[in-house]
């Protein structure tokens, strides 16, 4: 059984100006510890596919289903990773790594030794106590990746979650994402534009059409399934070749 | 930290500070120079000091009620309305706007209300309190509300309305309840917004106790301004004005501490 799960999926927007539909009759399996990237022009719906399997918005047609059971709203296993940190300049690195917990009423002793460990693996340790802007952009996505991973969701929806890094920061922080996410066995959905970014870290690599966005086409990335780094990806002889595949399926539409 | 300061470097600091003497001294020596002209004009016979009274002869006017033990209880007057004024306007203040941020219909219906309360002066509302509430202390706390709560529902329910989306949608991933967005997002992105409210604030509610204290009270700095001036006590009445702006320079001083602690002690 598919882990994730989306039937028909479609999803209508309505303004005053009148109604778009952002998604179409999309079918998609997603199977368990498997790494997805999702790739499409901008506007093309994919943020609303990630937020939809989230939870928070209701498709119009089709059902969301995760571990066979239809999504009824956000829920502890699915984790959602935005854009940017979104750390919360108020709170402690610490106090902000909590924030999930807190929210789902989650915040046991052991789950805040657990966070407090995490921090402590992924370079962190000592600085429980700073406020985010006292940490550089790659420190703050991983504060961001352990508050997300401290509810233990076994699916990770990933929003373009380095756009906002540096070039250099960039392919460090996602080495080191996906080296954390595969350690710990995550299910993982990724959203990206960066036809790079997709292939160096997903088993499969799903194109979708702009708007209204369906599903155009899927790639299996040999790389990944032989448990290449996105580093050894990209310097992989067939990375090219499924870059060029990808590439055009993207500028056909264009 | 550079580890070598080099000596052009203090001088452009030794300059910094000469800078920000002369600036302090000119500060002063305008003040004194205003009484200094002041007292000389009543002295030599410029101005009518009957009419618009002398510094020593306010300063007399100053002992006069310290020595009677009126100044403390006219100051305690005041200031206790302004501090019951602002922080129950505040609490009013914060709490209307909560309900506005909560109901996107109630603030709908309500936006049109706001504007019209907001320009109409509030002082005008004063005899309304005097009739309904009595000429007391009430009364006076309900002119200092009135004056500031508009501001403060204002400046709050735009304060909450301009937190950045993508963090009520950061807490909404973990499924965040309403209730749980206003107190773990809403309320402490919006402390900075809270701070600049208090200040203003505390102005106006300075104005609404004054105004209160003028149509309805027996004790304050706004009753001996008033009864200073039926009784063509000038020096009372410039003795009191003198001392009002003391006690808003010292109000003034207490919410910016407030809000070094609170806002850059966070690192904002």
């Amino acid at each position: 059984m598919a882990l994730v799960e989306l039937r028909n999926v479609g999803l209508k927007y309505h303004t005053l100006e009148g109604e778009t539909t952002a998604l179409e009759n999309v079918n998609l399996r997603v199977e368990e510890e498997e790494f997805v990237s999702i790739v499409g022009q901008s506007g093309c719906g994919k943020s609303t596919l990630l937020s939809l399997i989230s939870g928070l918005l209701k498709p119009t047609t089709g059902e969301v289903l995760i571990g066979g059971e239809p999504v009824q709203g956000p829920s502890p296993k699915v984790g959602y990773m935005l854009q940017q940190d979104y750390l919360y300049e108020w709170r402690t690195i610490l106090d902000n790594a909590l924030l999930g917990l807190e929210i789902r009423r989650m915040k046991t002793p052991e789950r805040v030794q657990e966070v407090k460990q995490m921090l402590q693996d992924y370079g962190l340790g000592g600085f429980e106590s700073y406020y985010p802007n006292q940490l550089s952009g790659g420190m703050r996505q991983r504060v961001a990746l352990i508050r997300t991973l401290a509810v233990q969701p076994n699916v990770l929806l990933l929003d373009e979650p380095f756009s906002a890094l540096d070039y250099q920061n960039r392919l460090a922080v996602g080495e080191e994402v996906v080296r954390i996410l595969r350690e710990r066995r995550k299910t993982v959905i990724m959203v990206t534009h960066d036809i790079s970014e997709a292939i160096s870290m997903a088993n499969r690599v799903i194109v979708l059409t702009p708007r209204p966005g369906t599903i155009k086409s899927e790639h299996r990335i040999r790389m990944c399934d032989e448990g290449l780094t996105p580093l050894q990806t990209r310097e992989h002889p067939e990375f090219r070749r499924y870059f060029t595949a990808i590439w055009k399926e993207l500028n056909v539409n264009a | 930290m550079h580890s070598k300061t080099s000596a052009e470097h203090l001088a452009y600091l030794r300059q910094l500070k000469r800078r920000q003497l002369i600036i302090r001294l000119s500060q002063g020596l305008l003040l004194i120079g205003i009484f200094a002209l002041w007292e000389l004009a009543a002295r030599l016979g410029w101005i009518n000091a009957f009419v618009f009274s002398q510094p020593t002869r306010v300063w007399n006017a100053a002992v006069r009620l310290a020595r009677q033990g009126e100044l403390w209880k006219h100051l305690g007057w005041t200031v206790g309305e302004t501090v019951i004024g602002f922080t129950s306007g505040t609490l009013l203040g914060i709490a209307i706007a909560i309900i506005l941020w909560w109901s996107d219909f109630v603030s709908r219906v309500l936006d049109p209300y706001i504007v019209v309360l907001e320009s109409i002066p509030k002082v005008a509302l004063g005899p309304i309190f005097v009739v309904w509430l009595g000429t007391n202390m009430t009364a006076v706390i309900a002119m200092a509300v009135a004056v500031s709560v508009i501001v403060t529902v204002m400046m709050m329910h735009t304060g909450f309305k301009e937190v950045d989306p993508n963090k009520i949608k950061l807490a909404r991933t973990f499924g965040a309840t309403k209730l749980q967005i206003l107190t773990k997002v809403i309320i402490p992105a919006s402390v900075p917004t809270m701070i600049a409210a208090l200040k203003v604030s505390v102005g106006l509610s300075l104005v609404g106790t004054i105004v209160g204290e003028f149509l309805a009270s027996k004790a304050g700095l706004g009753y001996l301004i008033i009864y200073g001036g039926q009784v063509f006590n000038m020096s009372l009445v410039m003795a009191s004005i003198l001392l009002l702006a003391i006690v808003s320079v010292i109000l003034y001083y207490f919410v910016s501490k407030l809000e070094e602690r609170v806002v850059r002690g966070r690192d904002y």
